[in-house]
């Protein structure tokens, strides 16, 4: 029990009563402005309860609830872009890109489509990735870099068969489906790499030319050029979509794998698919 | 005015009087948090699709839930504009109530997951959880290789009947079925019709890649596919989403 309260000669304030070892306490009342804001807070939560819905059965008196104004907000928004949108969806993307206004909606717009929908498999920044994501910043197109092509790609997918035109094409499982032996698949593995001059044997290449000129040349060119018609990817240049090592060209042959690309028709509108189109193809370059 | 602020003095040296008052005090805010769910019948919206989880689906959430996944990822997308946009419709009372617990969550280390289902392929979910930053190169989530290994499949039964005890509509012949069910959804060329019946508009797919052996791959791949894609949403009016 305090016993002793006193006057404190320093701050004017009332102790406690209590003493340890000499120790006195202060009983200094809280702030005045602390309490003040601390009662405002009340008094507005207490507004908030009688303005919002907040328990159940009542519904506010301002008739606000977050759920429909949200639609509200996404309508109001999509009034604002809509005359922009309504001239991305007419046009081609080659009008896009020649009318100023045009382009600096798409790029802008594009991007941010990409981030969301393409960024988990291309990149941030379209670079792809290793494993069959290609890169989109550079002029290597497997299916075409022109704006239709990245256009119909983009509409139809690859090889998730959900469209009809979608981009479609297979590479026979050369060592799986016992179509080669795992010696001639050696030697078409270390010709494939004599194409960029990374042979390390040079006979068994020379073996291997035959073969490739046989079995993979159709699709892959001659030369290994590459077939944007098929799908078939440039093998004469350092760009790899499943690995450059000579093991991995091997496994290629051996039991190919294939990319699979969703078709977005359904998914995004025709505006958004006309701003991606344009989107991606400023981040490589077309040839 | 405050002269009776000073008297706190009163409540500090009578203990009855301090647990009388403590008493009332919490029992304000459990009250605050009890009373609503009480009204769980009138905030939990009309909306159809939504179906107990499949076994599989379920022992991929039990993964979730013990690699805590729910640390960095939330599954729930509140009603504003940007969090529309990117992610989708805000998420319903209706999708999660047959959760126990409940994945909303709140801290968002990583992306929401709550519709995260079909956004990407199979084969980008199982990659992308054996080596995330393989794909995304600047995410700092942890690798979950270990995860291609068998399934443990000797509870799920046990893990069904005590979800039904808690309400989730679990039938006796989907719990009889329960393992049956489990290895028809990961392996794409079994007989869909007995395991599609039972649960509408599951998918069945090797999602690891491999339909030989199911995996605890197979089972987080195909309940992340599946999240926040029960209800269609074209067939939904803000109005039916009204509580009555």
């Amino acid at each position: 029990m305090p016993t002793k309260i006193e006057k404190d000669t320093l701050s004017g304030q009332d102790t406690t009563g209590h003493e340890w070892d000499g120790l006195k306490e202060l009983n200094t009342p809280l702030p005045k402005w602390w309490l003040w804001t601390f009662y405002a807070t009340i008094v507005w939560g207490l507004v908030f309860v009688i303005i919002y819905p907040s328990v159940p059965g009542w519904r506010g008196t301002s008739g606000w609830i977050a759920r429909e104004a949200i639609v509200e907000e996404v309508r109001a928004a999509q009034e604002r872009n809509a005359p922009m949108m309504a001239r991305l969806r007419e046009a081609t993307p080659a009008q896009i890109l020649e009318n100023d206004e045009m382009r600096a909606f798409a790029l802008a717009g594009g991007r941010v489509a990409f981030a969301n929908n393409c960024a988990a498999c291309h990149g941030a920044g379209g670079q792809g990735a290793t494993g069959g994501y290609p890169s989109l910043a550079d002029d290597d197109w497997i299916w075409g870099g022109s704006l239709e092509e990245i256009q119909h790609t983009i509409r139809h997918g690859i090889r998730a068969n959900e469209s009809d035109d979608q981009r479609q094409s297979q590479m026979p499982r050369f060592g799986a489906d016992n179509l080669l032996t795992a010696a001639q698949i050696n030697d078409v593995a270390e010709h494939v790499l004599s194409l960029t001059n990374r042979a390390t044997d040079q006979a068994a290449a020379g073996r291997g030319a035959a073969l490739y000129a046989e079995q993979c040349a159709s699709c892959h060119g001659e030369r290994g050029e590459g077939n944007r018609e098929f799908g078939a990817p440039r093998l004469n240049d350092q760009i790899w979509l499943y690995g450059a090592s000579k093991p991995e060209v091997v496994a290629m042959i051996r039991n190919p794998r294939a990319g699979v690309m969703p078709s977005w028709q359904g998914r995004l509108d025709a505006a958004t698919i006309n701003m991606l189109t344009v989107y991606v193809q400023s981040l490589g370059r077309t040839n | 005015m405050f002269a009776w602020l000073r008297d706190h003095g009163i409540i500090e040296r009578n203990v009855i009087l301090m647990g009388v008052l403590t008493l009332i005090t919490v029992s304000i805010g459990g009250l605050a948090q009890i009373v609503p769910l009480f009204a769980a019948e009138t905030t939990i919206e009309r909306v159809s699709g939504v179906r107990p989880y499949t076994p599989l689906e379920l022992r991929g959430r039990d993964i979730y839930i013990r690699e805590g996944c729910y640390n960095c990822h939330s599954q729930m997308i509140r009603p504003f504009r940007d969090e529309l946009e990117r992610y989708g419709h805000f998420s319903l009372a209706a999708e999660s109530m047959y959760d126990h617990p409940f994945q909303w969550g709140s801290k968002r280390t990583g992306p929401d997951l709550a519709r995260v289902g079909g956004r990407y392929s199979d084969d980008w979910q199982a990659a992308h959880l054996r080596s995330p930053r393989a794909l995304v190169p600047a995410s700092i989530m942890p690798p979950y290789a270990f995860l291609d290994r068998p399934l443990d499949v000797s509870d799920v039964q046990a893990r069904m009947r005590a979800l039904r005890a808690v309400g989730v509509p679990y039938t006796d012949e989907m719990i009889a079925n329960a393992v049956a069910d489990l290895r028809a959804q990961a392996t794409p060329d079994a007989d869909a019709a007995p395991f599609q019946g039972r649960y509408a508009r599951a998918r069945q797919a090797a999602f690891d890649g491999n339909p030989a052996v199911v995996t605890e791959m197979d089972a987080l791949v195909a309940y992340l596919q599946m999240l926040g894609t029960l209800v269609d949403f074209r067939d939904v009016t803000p109005a039916q989403l009204r509580q009555p």
